[in-house]
């Protein structure tokens, strides 16, 4: 057990408690310098965050420095959150998924892609799920993997101080923005893949909406590789900063781009494919510079990797023609279809209609899925996805009820953040913020 | 949570071969001890998790545990003590660990070349407040990337004496994952090197992932209608 005079790492507090504290809340960084000097402190911890723009969020970094250089850092999380796995033990197995979608916010497919595969393995209809349903999800989850690789890029690139890394990175996010806009209805908690299949077909031109797309994301990827894969300035503050080795990483176990960019091809969609991952074309870039310059190529590319799978996903959905986006089980599938009304998005009127003019029984079949849902049996499954940031796990609990007994979502941010004090130790203050962007964490998947 | 509940669940569960009873429920709708004459508060169901399974577990999950078996005989540790129960289901394998043996188990997974476990991808726990002396289970998941494998540990432990070996000196990206379960379930991990709140502040009092701790919220009144807050509400379990 932890005694009281530990501090939040671990670390034990500071003998002296008398020591003086700073506060940096704007002004002039040179006064508290010169005050620190004027005391002669030797030992000086700085404290980053959790409000600092460039922490992605409340992330708080304790960095113990000695001049410009960082002899140890730690991070502190848990500033957001929000109990989302508790959350979810009081509320339907579908309802779970308008929970999870909010974890990481950046790529909120992946959770629900990663919660409605472990619903299904432990209602045993992983096959049953149709191909359609299957080919939306690939075709989200890669469109998402841009997004947040772009998020990842444009917003590292706003931290070293180019704001037209970001305005580019932004601009063409906004494109994919628009397709989930059009496909899910929303721009991101999308809540939009659920147990079984998804909630419904995409409408009539999506997909050529997302082949006009394609080329624009396409150009200004190109423009960001321009920017900055040459750029002196560039690789001067990301080349052989936040080294993390393949051995530090696997001990670690971090993965993603960051596990790729010390040399090993661990991808979640190649080693354990799912919803068909092992059909389609696409490689596995890697690096062995394990830097964050590396990471940032890792990214670019994979994007590109996920633009070809996008289009060998939309073919093969334009030849699959129209059919079930959800699984036959009426007990498990939502019994209304969606329809756009006069008022908007609802109820389809013809099962309107139905439940309460012609079926008694369709009527209390709907009541009951509705406001209890439906039992799943008793077990445990574990599910991962490769999430942008990783691998992304769910670890599911049912006691044979109506709702999780216990879900905990295993997210790659949460434990490569673990990495922070092996890439930053050692190396400069301004290098700090150049590695917690080369982890690309989001602290909404890291509290939960 | 009454005391009475727990002597309902039979004990033994997965390490006696049959399978493992967690719970007892009675009743639904979340009624209690009111005038309900729907019939519905006589309905007495045991809650069931899936059992020891028998060999063959099929696939590559024999040769697995035969090796396991193996590696833990040449440290004289005997599997069926190390291991009392292997559960095969969904196609995932599931080792119940004894967990005095469980760094033994975790070092044979990760070192032996046929295992090769060598990604931890973390610890999650869950609660069972009514399986009498393995109230709280810790359950590791692994992966072996060498030979694309997956399997998962699970140590149960009781709530009056909730402690397990850290796993961190073989898996040190346990650390935070354990500092987690430690938080939400107060499962102490002996040996780890700073088990300090993680998510929750640090003079937090409780672990709020247990079953029996409140969910918390307040009613809200719409109206004039009155929704009580999500656990309080009706329940169908």
């Amino acid at each position: 057990m932890a005694d009281s005079r530990m501090h939040a790492t671990g670390a034990p507090l500071p003998d002296d408690e008398d020591a003086t504290v700073f506060e940096a809340v704007g002004g002039d960084w040179s006064d508290i310098a010169e005050e620190a000097a004027r005391l002669g402190e030797e030992r000086i911890v700085v404290n980053m965050g959790p409000q600092h723009p460039s922490t992605h969020g409340v992330l708080r970094l304790m960095l113990e420095i000695d001049g410009e250089t960082v002899t140890e850092a730690r991070a502190g999380i848990g500033y957001l959150h929000t109990g989302i796995e508790k959350n979810m033990e009081f509320r339907t197995w579908t309802q779970g998924v308008t929970f999870c979608t909010r974890m990481d916010y950046v790529a909120p497919f992946s959770t629900e892609a990663a919660y409605c595969m472990a619903v299904e393995k432990l209602l045993r209809i992983t096959d049953d799920v149709p191909e359609r349903a299957q080919a939306i999800r690939v075709l989200l989850l890669e469109l998402n993997r841009i997004t947040s690789h772009l998020i990842a890029i444009g917003t590292g690139g706003n931290e070293l101080g180019a704001t037209t890394i970001m305005t580019v990175a932004f601009t063409a996010r906004e494109e994919i923005l628009k397709i989930f806009e059009l496909i899910t209805g929303l721009r991101m908690n999308h809540a939009f893949i659920r147990p079984g299949g998804v909630a419904q077909d995409i409408p009539p031109g999506a997909l050529d909406t997302v082949r006009e797309a394609m080329p624009l994301v396409r150009r200004y990827l190109g423009q960001l590789g321009d920017l900055m894969l040459a750029n002196p300035i560039f690789k001067g503050r990301t080349v052989g900063v936040g080294h993390l080795s393949l051995a530090g990483a696997m001990a670690l176990g971090i993965t993603g781009p960051v596990l790729r960019s010390a040399g090993l091809p661990y991808d979640v969609r190649k080693a354990f494919p799912y919803l068909g991952y092992e059909t389609y074309d696409f490689d596995v870039p890697t690096s062995t510079d394990a830097d964050a310059y590396a990471r940032t190529v890792l990214r670019l590319e994979e994007c590109y990797q996920s633009m070809r799978i996008v289009d060998q996903v939309i073919e093969r959905i334009q030849q699959m023609g129209p059919g079930p986006v959800m699984v036959g089980d009426k007990k498990i599938a939502w019994p209304a279809q969606l329809a756009i009304g006069a008022d908007g998005m609802g109820n389809s009127l013809a099962h309107i209609k139905e439940i309460m003019g012609t079926s008694m029984e369709a009527l209390i079949h709907h009541f009951k899925l509705v406001t209890e849902g439906f039992r799943v049996p008793a077990g445990q499954v574990w599910q991962t996805v490769e999430a942008p940031r990783g691998e992304l796990g769910v670890h599911l609990v049912s006691d044979g009820g109506t709702r999780p007994y216990r879900a905990h979502f295993r997210d790659p941010s949460f434990n490569n953040l673990q990495g922070v004090s092996l890439m930053c130790e050692g190396g400069q203050v301004a290098d700090v913020v150049v590695a917690v962007a080369g982890l690309d964490p989001v602290l909404g998947g890291v509290d939960r | 949570m009454s005391d009475e509940k727990k002597d309902l669940v039979p004990e033994g569960g997965a390490l006696s071969g049959g399978p493992e009873a967690v719970d007892v429920r009675t009743g639904m709708f979340g009624v209690r001890g009111s005038g309900d004459t729907s019939g519905f508060g006589g309905l007495v169901r045991t809650v069931t998790m899936p059992g020891a399974s028998p060999r063959p577990y099929g696939g590559w999950f024999d040769e697995v545990v035969d090796i396991l078996a193996e590696v833990l005989a040449e440290e004289d540790v005997a599997f069926d003590d190390a291991v009392p129960a292997v559960v095969v289901d969904r196609g995932e394998l599931t080792l119940h660990v004894a967990r005095e043996h469980l760094l033994a188990v975790c070092r044979a997974l990760r070192d032996e070349q046929d295992l090769r476990f060598e990604l931890g991808l973390g610890v999650s726990g869950v609660h069972f407040p009514h399986e009498t002396g393995r109230e709280l289970h810790a359950v590791y998941h692994l992966t072996s990337v060498t030979h694309s494998r997956r399997l998962r540990l699970e140590v149960a432990v009781p709530e009056s004496d909730p402690h397990i070996p850290s796993s961190t000196p073989v898996y040190p990206g346990h650390d935070w994952h354990e500092r987690e379960t430690f938080d939400f379930f107060g499962i102490i991990f002996d040996g780890h090197p700073g088990l300090a709140r993680i998510e929750m502040p640090d003079d937090w009092v409780g672990h709020p992932q247990r079953k029996d701790y409140p969910l918390g919220g307040i009613p809200v009144e719409y109206k004039g209608a009155r929704i009580a807050p999500p656990d309080q509400r009706r329940s169908y379990n």
